[in-house]
């Protein structure tokens, strides 16, 4: 089943990962024997994660971000696929071996109001995560509490407070210390700072650099936020409609980005330079249904290249560069040889102007 | 604190800055001593505090600030939008006239007339059980007097030049029907309808992806030129500033503190917020360099610090700023800023300025 | 850079702000305690014994020696209503605590679980509510015999239900929120989950219901005392004495009116304070 790769074993290996949601469909149309409807969330997805490196995810909302993460620590089944974690299987995973996956892999969630009980103080979050997983013997707990409290830059009495006295950047801290209190090896970080004002983001995103730096943390950078992947990951992946469309060194992908869609992407970003201005948009037409997903290629409704090809048959994550050492995959029919040779390109496609946001 | 003339080298550039509706005109909309207070259990919160600004005709100009800065209680105040409790006071003088003592009725033709708002979360602000089609002619109804196939027609076209394809069809479409990019296009059409000289937009793109956000934003450009019509456009997304505005106002604490040209700003704020807020913009540093962030948060409009009220954040702060609130004068021509300190301010940082050099 | 180097942060400015419970509940509190006193020492209140018989004094109208009057057999009727506190505050209690206990319970876990057991209890639930509440109440009494003991076990038959329901749908709600999936994400076993978080967060609604659901756990024993189903006679209860003065109405209206404004009382009471908990007990934002 694995692929086997040349390049060092990485701590993830996702394969194939495939996850459905099926839509509530009414009685009436049940009863006439209508097919049920599926979400297409992740459709055969492949990705690898190295040992301390941080991979951004980036994409529109829908793509499927969310999905694949919560996947990854299991709050979702997936529908089929698999994930290799050292030697772990992870979607086979069940109780006790679940719970300890879940301490060596820990999520961070979007909204810094919802994911904390509002009923317990900081302390009783900490120390209860502290304690399920006997991080530290009762008489210590305490002290460990400070430390985290310290780790993440707030101030001793936070301990005693109730979460809603707290400012969306203080809860954010508080799920992260949260999260390291199990002292995990990754973290999956969906939107970690999309809810917070850009002068608090910059507060959280220092916070989770250093940590990572001293804690050897490997990162899953979740986000929409193409300025802030690129600033923070070493790798970054693109997602369209479920699927994994690029997948490159940061330099490759925001100085040479291959898949059209990813070049749109950059295009669409609003650069912070006034003199930087164009008239027309990067790329028309709207994101389709993900009820209703294109055959082929998903991009190929809004690509400025597709042709026939694109319609019948899905292109698969390929390898098309060593850029950047580590590889540029691309899923997209003008990278494969086997095409028709007037279009296939093997390298250097610059057919968009290549605009990169900065 | 007299106007020193900032960086005259970019003089060129300033003047390279849209200057298709000359600035020699009257201004379209004079905002004087601006003030909302929001009565609350905790006492009178002062939410937007003597905020003045001139806009000019087709001018697009950006609000930017923090969350709970009033940048969307200044746009509700302008068309005096908010209702009792909530008290206004100031001068919004549009046309000569001002809107916030004008009686309703002659207030209610302005509105949705000369002066159309559109929202952040359009599913809220339009009306679910009527059509998209009704939508549009009730405002050609009310504000034109177009009706029937007249109407339908205007309609039509309107959904067309916001590019929606298959407009006549589309025209009987609910909402709920409708895409998220869509539906802002339907709410734009719907506020253009009455050919507004005045479009207030919050947000209008926070809740859209990055390529459908490009899309509505072009689209705005292009009606402002094509209808001539001014736009204030409040975000938090300084990327949506720099490829959107031709002027900007940064809001902090219930104030403006410091308005200019894009280019000016961001080519060197003057105030030690505006300053650091791109200086905190990832992608100013080196890759995975820490950020530089402002440091505390967002102050408590509730208990404001005396003087200037970027002063426990700020890291320029001298006793002078601690007397009394700095006012939003002119420091360099046209550029007014609110910072004791603003010609001592460094200039941003290489990364910014010079983008080119940060990949 | 070093944490020490880390933006200060600063303190959050609504964090000593402390919230006063609303008048309500402390008004409904007050009242509580005076229907405790009267219930754990009627002794020291009321002027008569409850179950004294003065064929002196039969269906005296109220006077400054009997304010409330006297009934057919020349008892007083302040002094029952007074003694008859301690019987109706536990068929109050009674008719209620089991089903709040069971119904709640029952909610928390099968909201969360899901799937087959939500769908068996469901069914279990359907059947019961198929019928009138009081008929149903009446019938299993009917077959167990009159008595408090079987109107308790009969209510608790039927009352869990709309506990379970009320429990049971915010559970399903709070599961989804993103603490609720923290806790899977940090390993915590599912019943920590479901009783540590879940619960205290769901448990609310249940609780405003109880003090609702007391009141009319007062009118319902009144009812089944009315139909000689519960407190049987001479025990001072409020519903038997309102039965029993309904032939006086129209000559000696003072035997059923007070009895029933003490239910009256009672049940003011309890949704001042179900009104006052569901405000204090709210999370704070
Ligand atoms: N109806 C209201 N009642 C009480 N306070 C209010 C009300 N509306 C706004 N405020 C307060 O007024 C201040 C300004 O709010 P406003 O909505 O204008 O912020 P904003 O700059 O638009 O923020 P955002 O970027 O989050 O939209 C905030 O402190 C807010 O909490
Ligand atoms: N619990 C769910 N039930 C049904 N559909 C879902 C659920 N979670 C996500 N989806 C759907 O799956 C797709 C991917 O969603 P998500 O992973 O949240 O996207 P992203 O995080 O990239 O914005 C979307 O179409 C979304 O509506
Ligand atoms: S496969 Fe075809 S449609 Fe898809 S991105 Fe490539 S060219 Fe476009
Ligand atoms: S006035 Fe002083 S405190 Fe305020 S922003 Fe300027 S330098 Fe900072
Ligand atoms: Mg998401
Ligand atoms: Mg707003």
């Amino acid at each position: 089943m694995i692929l086997t790769k040349t390049r060092e074993p990485a701590l993830m290996e996702i394969h194939g990962l495939t996850k459905t949601f099926p839509v509530r469909q009414s009685l009436l149309s049940r009863w006439r024997g209508q097919p049920v409807r599926k979400v297409q969330a992740l459709t055969d997805v492949h990705l690898s994660v190295q040992r301390g490196e941080t991979l951004g995810i980036v994409g529109e909302s829908g793509c499927g971000k969310s999905t694949l993460a919560r996947t990854l620590v299991r709050l979702y089944d997936a529908d089929s696929g698999e994930v290799r974690y050292e030697q772990l299987d992870v979607l086979g995973l069940r109780g006790a071996a679940l719970r300890q996956y879940n301490r060596r892999v820990q999520m961070i969630f979007q909204d810094p109001y919802s994911s904390l009980n509002p009923r317990m103080t900081v302390g009783q979050v900490l120390r209860e995560a502290l304690s399920v997983h006997k991080m530290r013997p009762p008489e210590t707990q305490d002290a460990r509490v400070q430390e985290l409290l310290a780790l993440v830059g707030l101030p001793p009495q936070a301990a005693g407070r109730l979460p809603h006295e707290f400012s969306g950047g203080q809860r954010q801290r508080i799920g992260i210390a949260r999260a390291l209190a199990l002292e995990p090896e990754c973290l999956i970080a969906d939107e970690l700072v999309s809810a917070l004002d850009v002068s608090v983001q910059a507060q959280v995103v220092n916070l989770l650099l250093e940590l990572q730096e001293r804690l050897g943390l490997t990162v899953l950078f979740v986000a929409h936020d193409l300025r802030l992947v690129r600033h923070l990951s070493h790798r970054v992946a693109v997602m369209y409609l479920g699927r994994v469309v690029e997948v490159a060194s940061t330099e490759a992908m925001f100085t040479q980005p291959k898949h059209p869609y990813t070049q749109a992407l950059l295009a669409a970003a609003p650069t912070l330079d006034p003199s930087r201005r164009t008239a027309a948009p990067a790329i028309t037409g709207e994101l389709p249904s993900p009820l209703n997903v294109p055959s082929g290629c998903a991009f190929r409704t809004r690509c400025p290249h597709a042709f026939d090809r694109c319609a019948v048959e899905r292109p698969a994550l390929r390898t098309v560069s060593q850029n950047g050492g580590s590889g540029q995959e691309v899923a997209c029919h003008l990278y494969d040889p086997a095409s028709d040779p007037a279009r296939a390109l093997t390298s250097g496609l610059q057919p968009l102007p290549a605009q990169v946001p900065q | 604190m007299t106007g020193v003339p900032v960086n005259s080298g970019d003089a060129a550039l300033t003047q390279a800055a849209p200057q298709r509706w000359g600035s020699a005109d009257a201004p379209l909309l004079q905002v004087r001593d601006l003030n909302v207070r929001i009565p609350t259990p905790a006492g009178e919160l002062h939410a937007v505090r003597g905020v003045n600004f001139d806009l000019k005709n087709g001018e697009v100009l950006g609000l930017v600030g923090e969350s709970g800065s009033g940048k969307s209680v200044t746009l509700r105040a302008l068309l005096r939008l908010h209702r009792a409790p909530v008290k206004m006071s100031g001068e919004v003088s549009y046309a000569g006239e001002n809107l916030l003592t004008m009686p309703e009725s002659r207030l209610r033709s302005v509105r949705g007339g000369q002066i159309s708002m559109i929202f952040q979360e359009p599913m809220t602000a339009l009306n679910p059980v009527l059509t998209v089609g009704d939508q549009i002619v009730e405002n050609l109804n009310e504000h034109r007097n177009l009706r029937g196939r007249a109407a339908l027609e205007r309609a039509a076209d309107l959904l067309d030049l916001m590019g929606i394809p298959s407009p006549k069809a589309r025209l009987a479409d609910y909402p709920h029907q409708f895409s998220g990019g869509m539906r802002q296009r339907a709410m734009i059409a719907i506020a253009l309808a009455s050919e507004p000289r005045l479009l207030l937009a919050d947000e209008p793109t926070t809740a859209l992806d990055v390529t459908i956000q490009d899309q509505i934003l072009r689209l705005l450009l292009k009606l402002r030129s094509e209808l001539n019509m001014s736009i204030i456009l409040v975000t938090h997304d300084l990327g949506v500033i720099a490829q959107t505005c031709d002027r900007v106002a940064v809001m902090y604490g219930g104030r403006l503190v410091e308005t200019a040209t894009v280019q000016d700003l961001f080519r060197r704020p003057l105030h030690a917020y505006s300053l650091g807020l791109l200086q905190s913009l990832p992608g100013a540093g080196q890759h995975r360099r820490p950020l530089q962030p402002i440091p505390g948060g967002p102050p408590n409009l509730l208990s404001l610090p005396p003087g200037c009220p970027f002063a426990p954040r700020c890291a320029f702060v001298t006793e002078a700023c601690l007397g009394a609130e700095p006012p939003l004068v002119e420091v360099a021509p046209g550029r007014l800023s609110a910072c004791v300190h603003f010609d001592r301010l460094p200039p941003l940082g290489e990364a910014v300025s010079g983008e080119e050099g940060a990949r | 850079m070093t944490v020490a180097q880390l933006p200060p942060v600063v303190a959050a400015p609504q964090a000593n702000r402390r919230r006063w419970p609303k008048p309500t509940l402390l008004i409904g509190l007050a009242l509580l305690l005076l229907l405790l006193v009267a219930a754990l020492v009627p002794k020291v209140l009321a002027p008569f014994s409850p179950t004294d018989f003065d064929y002196e004094a039969i269906l005296q109208a109220p006077t400054s020696k009997h304010p409330f009057g006297t009934d057919n057999f020349g008892r007083d009727v302040l002094s029952r209503v007074i003694y008859g506190t301690r019987i109706d505050l536990q068929i109050a209690l009674f008719t209620t605590l089991f089903p709040f206990l069971f119904g709640t319970l029952l909610g928390a876990v099968t909201g969360y679980l899901g799937r087959w057991s939500d769908a068996l209890v469901g069914r279990l639930a359907d059947l019961v509510v198929v019928f009138p509440f009081l008929v149903l109440v009446i019938a299993i009494v009917a077959v167990l015999g009159p008595g408090l003991t079987n109107m308790y076990i009969a209510v608790s038959a039927v009352g869990w239900v709309s506990y379970w329901r009320l429990t049971r749908g915010e559970v399903m709600t709070q599961k989804k929120a993103e603490y609720a999936q923290a806790g899977r994400v940090l390993g915590y076993s599912p019943s920590r989950i479901l009783f540590r978080h879940l619960l205290p967060n769901s448990v609310t609604p249940a609780i405003v219901y109880l003090m609702t659901d007391m009141s009319l756990g007062i009118l319902l024993g009144a009812s089944l005392g009315y139909l000689g189903l519960g407190a049987q006679p001479p025990t001072p209860e409020w519903g038997v004495m309102v039965a029993d003065g309904k032939n006086f109405m129209a000559t000696a209206w003072w035997i059923s009116t007070f009895p029933g404004l003490a239910l009256t009382l009672a049940g003011v009471t309890f949704s001042l304070i179900g009104d006052g908990l569901a405000d204090a007990l709210r999370p704070r934002a």
